[in-house]
């Protein structure tokens, strides 16, 4: 459980949100959208304790993958992945593995992230925010840059994590993908919340606040799934 | 890998304390403890503690560019020395002159944190650096410029080339202690500077004091390379080049680095040392070239193969 009540944010006095309540329960995959400049990262930077005067989680039960994840040195994956251990201050072999598995990465674990795919370094850092094993997931756009079939794998392996008991936030920019895997989508707007609902409930007002036409001639990108 | 550096540097060490003026072969034991092992230790001390440096700041600024001599703590011990030369303080008193070394590198790390401010993160370090480094290298220049004669200027001028000639126990003993507990609060550093591959942002999230390792780091780095440079004048290269060569072979992860840097950083001055004192037995020389000026020759064309390789 993760939760931000009435939270007001400036950064460089400049107000990015205002009076926000966020909620992600066990076993919820919440989607983040909105147009950019909104606020999204700073909502997730906010949740993961990183902005000043609010409260640093436990960083055994949070874990944060921030935007254009990197590695600064030729980590072997296994290596990156054995990262996420820092706060438990052991190197458990078993709790890497069980990441590198849920990854896909069991074959990779010796080859150096930056000679594998822009999708293998993806998952790689996945495996590091795995390999901790918090209850609550915080992930910003872990699906940009991928081709779409690595963005659904990505999307499926996030919904099983939460159908395992974890509380997973996410921001997306393909409203597709949270209409197919969220749980709940939440439309941010100029730093506030101007939708939380179920995802078909609230992709009016997605699409309203990304400027995009739907209803009458809705693109086929925003019809939802089957 | 470690133990292959720990041999090689145990066989350095044999050579240097075996090899001298006086030839090479077991020395008159005067000669040995007066002489060679003072030197020897420095060198190794001085090597270790350089090579160990470049290998933390490298990790904590995320650059593998990042040099001691770049966060200019060597550069304010240099400055103390030539101020030490200018006003005589040294032909009074042999011990000021690491001395005033040591206090400039102190005030150099002081003088680092403040400008860096209080949030320390990677990039303010290094712009806090450069400044430093520059503001060090001006008033360096403006005290030669002003220096009283041309003997003084001579004397400041060799000593800041760097060098581990006619160096005493009594230079060991001063040195020892405050580059050991500079290595000793560099080597703790290995896991965070692992979480700071990720950035800082991530190395907060897992619990890491961002902050704080970047303070201990420079704190670190001032003690070890500024006492070295305090006893050796300034020594370039090897800070920089001894991650660069350990990486192929020990892999990259930031805290595998630390102590193989350490002993190939050693290995590495022992052997440019070794070198000086073996040049004038060979070659027609006045003088043994400059301790700095060798390592500069053997680390550039390092640098360049390295250069090389990284191209696309």
């Amino acid at each position: 459980m993760i939760a931000l009540n009435a939270a007001t944010v400036a950064l460089g006095g400049r107000p990015v949100l205002h009076d926000i309540a966020f909620a992600a329960a066990p076993g919820e995959l919440v989607a983040l959208c909105g147009p950019n400049g909104a606020g999204k990262s700073t909502l997730l930077r906010a949740l993961a304790g990183l902005l000043p005067g609010l409260p640093r989680p436990d960083p055994r039960r949070l874990a944060y993958l921030p935007q254009d994840a990197r590695c600064a040195w030729g980590l072997t994956v296994a290596e990156v992945a054995a990262l996420g251990r820092i706060p438990h201050g052991d190197r458990d072999p078993a709790a890497i593995a069980e990441a590198l598995a849920t990854c896909g990465l069991t074959g990779l674990a010796g080859a150096r992230i930056d000679r594998v795919s822009g999708g293998q370094a993806h998952r790689a850092m996945l495996a590091r925010v795995l390999a901790t094993r918090a209850g609550t997931l915080i992930l910003d756009e872990p699906t940009a840059d991928l081709d779409p079939s690595a963005g659904h794998e990505i999307m499926a392996l996030l919904r099983c994590l939460a159908r395992e008991g974890r509380a997973v936030v996410v921001v997306l920019h393909a409203l597709d993908l949270a209409l197919r895997y969220a749980d709940r989508l939440v439309v941010l707007e100029a730093g506030r919340i101007v939708a939380d609902a179920a995802p078909l409930a609230a992709l009016p007002e997605a699409a309203r606040a990304f400027g995009l036409p739907f209803g009458t001639d809705a693109s086929p990108r925003l019809l939802p799934p089957g | 890998m470690t133990r292959a550096l720990a041999v090689a540097l145990a066989v350095l060490l044999l050579l240097s304390l075996a090899t001298g003026a006086a030839g090479f072969g077991v020395p008159d034991p005067l000669v040995l403890w007066q002489i060679r092992l003072p030197r020897t230790m420095l060198a190794a001390l001085v090597g270790a503690g350089l090579g160990l440096s470049g290998a933390v700041l490298q990790g904590a600024l995320r650059n593998p560019l990042a040099d001691p001599g770049l966060l200019g703590i060597g550069g304010c011990a240099g400055l103390a020395a030539v101020v030490a030369f200018y006003w005589g303080i040294s032909a009074a008193f042999a011990p000021a002159l690491p001395l005033a070394g040591l206090a400039g590198a102190g005030l150099g790390c002081a003088l680092l944190l403040v400008m860096a401010g209080r949030s320390a993160s990677g990039p303010s370090l290094i712009l806090a650096g450069v400044a430093l480094a520059a503001l060090a290298a001006a008033l360096t220049a403006l005290a030669l410029t002003l220096a009283p004669n041309p003997f003084a200027l001579a004397e400041a001028t060799f000593w800041l080339m760097g060098g581990l000639e006619d160096r005493s126990l009594a230079h060991l003993l001063l040195a020892a202690p405050p580059i050991l507990a500079g290595c000793a609060v560099l080597l703790k550093l290995g896991g965070a500077l692992d979480a700071l591959a990720l950035g800082e942002e991530v190395a907060a999230t897992l619990g890491v004091p961002v902050g704080a390792t970047l303070r201990r780091a420079a704190a670190g780095v001032a003690l070890a390379v500024g006492t070295g440079a305090a006893v050796a004048g300034s020594i370039g290269f090897v800070g920089l080049v001894v991650p660069h060569l350990l990486r192929p072979v020990v892999g990259e992860r930031p805290a595998a680095l630390l102590l193989p840097s350490a002993l190939g950083g050693a290995a590495l001055l022992l052997l440019a040392d070794l070198l000086a004192r073996l040049a004038p037995l060979v070659l027609p020389l006045q003088q043994e070239p400059r301790l700095g000026v060798l390592t500069a020759l053997l680390g550039a064309p390092f640098l360049v193969r390295i250069a090389w390789r990284v191209a696309p």
